[in-house]
């Protein structure tokens, strides 16, 4: 059963990824954002049911699409807009952007712009978590495009033979780039199986099924158990960037996909939330507006990084020419 | 002080190393073998001395075991990872250029990538086209890796101590074909501080740069020199990136005469790196052209035979420097 607490807390975090991505979307129509971005809207239940089932301690390591992540992993929306903003006092100093937003002090390994890179990553974590023995576990968010990289079979392999605390989240929205990826449910998640990985595969838009898959996964990882599949299943409501025009898709398929379950909708309307007062939701509604405004008023107002910069940080010392 | 060769000083160090620091792990194919310690032996007996928990065999996944000594060291241990032959680094060169090279500058300084990768590299034993490149160009022109390569024992232990002590990635390029080349090397620990040349033997009429394997070849090319009167300098860089343009141009300046001897295929290798350093920087000190002997634009042969051609030869080296010499 969950806390009125918790439901508060997946509620703002879904809400805060949503509202923050509209937020930046409408900024990059009007030229004011640099580099590409990648949208996460219909998933957001996802990133955010796995993450309440970790600590900071754990890890996990994101994707190009990866906004989501890192917000219900902990960073802040003020120090993300400031890095998509490329600024100097962006969490990555500007030289990281939307594609590679990190936070080593809330176990946020990388969002990461080589589709498939996380996954032997996130295994070097859960490596990290084996050896210290400090009962950690590693995620790896996996697009259904990315699951077809051979990365992340070495990775799932890996996996099992080191038997590592770990979990591979597929999201599965059907499409790699501008290519429908033509599997039928679940058969991402089987692949696991031919490794000796149990899986499971959910609907991505039920923060309560997520949530719960994500639940056995972590605790049989701490446990000692081994790594676990999971594969979410998710319209995909946007292109696959910003600015994606689709003429691949058919105009009824991305409107019967934006029409299928919201998941915020959908949680708010699961009997489980019952107990959610709208005053209070109106409250974080509010909260999360001022959040997202004052950020990016901040974003827009902090300074460019310096010459100096460019050259800072590629190594921790080097001497040579 | 110990006679032992480069097998057992790396053998040596990272024993050594393992105990002075838990945090380190050994991970690659066959690294815990008790029968063989890899390929070459070279890790024989720290599995038995260490356990398979810190000394992991992996399955045959070069993609898996770079990107997890990335992500282990992003996460506090301070992996030593083997790429069994370099060769090998076509399956995997995403995790190494494109996450572990970049973590630190695309992360705003947040974090360190200690990891240490542990490469055979180079021709000699007929290991055929894809078993025995040098390639370790490759990697010196990827800003965020350091990039070593020991020519003997003293400088392999030195050189891998600080590789693992270090908290930059650095590739220690093994070459397979001098594993048993014996020197002096002291019996307690130290590190040889990178970016620092060793003048391999001291002269006034000719510089010679040289390379991993090929500065045996320089040596020897420099003593027989020497009963015929020309006086020969040798320079071994042992780190590529950063390379010690210092000590290279400082030399040029006494000589007024460069030879390079680099086993990488001709173009964008050191070679061209230090002729280019060298043309830049100490060009009027210069008294004859730029001299550079490197293996030809081609794979390396299989056959023994034309893989003699293939490598830079000692009677090479000594062709050119009696024209360099005469000019």
């Amino acid at each position: 059963m969950f806390e009125n607490s918790q439901l508060y807390k997946a509620y703002r975090d879904m809400k805060l990824i949503r509202e923050f991505e509209e937020r930046i979307r409408a900024e990059y129509q009007q030229g004011k954002l640099p580099g590409f971005i990648h949208m996460y809207r219909a998933q957001e239940a996802i990133a955010v049911a796995v993450c309440m089932n970790l600590t900071d301690q754990d890890y996990i390591a994101s994707t190009h699409r990866g906004h989501g992540h890192c917000i219900a992993k902990g960073c802040t929306v003020e120090d993300m807009l400031l890095e998509l903003c490329c600024k100097d006092e962006g969490i990555c100093r500007g030289k990281g952007g939307s594609m590679h937003i990190a936070d080593m002090s809330k176990g946020m390994l990388g969002a990461n712009a080589i589709v498939g890179a996380g996954p032997p990553i996130a295994a070097g974590a859960a490596l990290t978590a084996k050896t210290l023995k400090n009962g950690c576990v590693s995620v790896a968010f996996i697009g259904d495009g990315a699951s077809d990289q051979g990365t992340v079979a070495e990775a799932l392999n890996l996996a099992v033979v080191l038997n590592l605390p770990m979990i591979f989240m597929y999201e599965n929205n059907y499409y790699a780039e501008f290519t429908k990826n033509p599997k039928p449910d679940g058969r991402i998640a089987e692949r696991a199986g031919a490794f000796g990985m149990p899986s499971v595969c959910i609907d991505g838009s039920d923060f309560f099924a997520v949530y719960d898959a994500a639940k056995n996964a972590v605790e049989r990882g701490r446990a000692g158990g081994g790594p676990t599949a999971i594969e979410a299943i998710v319209p995909r409501y946007y292109g696959h960037f910003e600015g994606d025009a689709q003429q691949y898709r058919e105009r009824d398929e991305v409107k019967s996909s934006r029409s299928m379950s919201d998941p915020i909708k959908k949680f708010l309307q699961d009997p489980r939330s019952e107990g959610l007062s709208k005053n209070e939701i109106e409250k974080l509604d509010n909260e999360i507006s001022e959040l997202i405004e004052n950020g990016l008023e901040k974003a827009y107002s902090a300074s460019e990084p310096s010459y100096e910069q460019l050259f800072t940080d590629v190594y921790v010392n080097y001497k040579g020419h | 002080m110990s006679r032992i060769s480069i097998r057992e000083a790396i053998n040596k160090t990272l024993h050594e190393e393992m105990a002075r620091d838990q945090s380190i792990i050994l991970i690659g194919e066959d690294v815990a073998s008790k029968h063989s310690g890899g390929v070459y032996g070279v890790t024989l007996g720290l599995s038995d001395k260490f356990g398979t928990e810190r000394v992991i065999d992996t399955p045959i996944t070069e993609s898996a075991i770079i990107g997890a000594a990335g992500g282990a060291a992003l996460t506090g241990l301070r992996p030593v990872a083997e790429l069994m032959f370099i060769d090998f680094l076509g399956v995997c060169l995403d995790q190494l250029m494109n996450q572990i090279a970049k973590f630190r500058y695309m992360f705003g300084g947040n974090v360190t990538t200690p990891v240490t990768i542990r490469t055979m590299i180079g021709a000699g034993a007929g290991t055929g086209p894809q078993h025995s490149q040098i390639l370790y160009p490759l990697l010196v022109s990827i800003p965020g890796i350091k990039v070593v390569a020991p020519s003997n024992a003293y400088d392999a232990k030195g050189l891998l101590a600080q590789a693992i002590r270090d908290d930059d990635p650095v590739v220690f390029c093994e070459h397979k074909a001098i594993y048993d080349e014996i020197a002096e090397v002291p019996d307690e620990e130290f590190v040889i501080p990178f970016g620092e040349a060793r003048k391999v033997c001291e002269g006034k009429d000719i510089t010679i740069v040289a390379f991993s394997r090929m500065v045996l070849f320089a040596e020897q090319a420099a003593k027989k020199l020497s009963s015929e009167g020309i006086s020969v300098e040798v320079i071994d860089p042992r780190t590529l990136s950063p390379l010690d343009d210092k000590s290279i141009i400082e030399s040029v300046e006494k000589t007024g005469k460069l030879l390079i001897v680099d086993e990488a295929n001709p173009y964008c290798s050191m070679a061209s790196e230090v002729s280019s350093v060298v043309a830049e920087k100490a060009f009027h000190a210069l008294k004859a052209p730029i001299r550079k002997i490197t293996s030809p634009h081609t794979p390396v042969p299989a056959s023994p035979t034309l893989e003699t051609f293939y490598v830079p030869s000692l009677s090479q080296i000594e062709e050119i420097v009696r024209e360099l010499s005469n000019y």
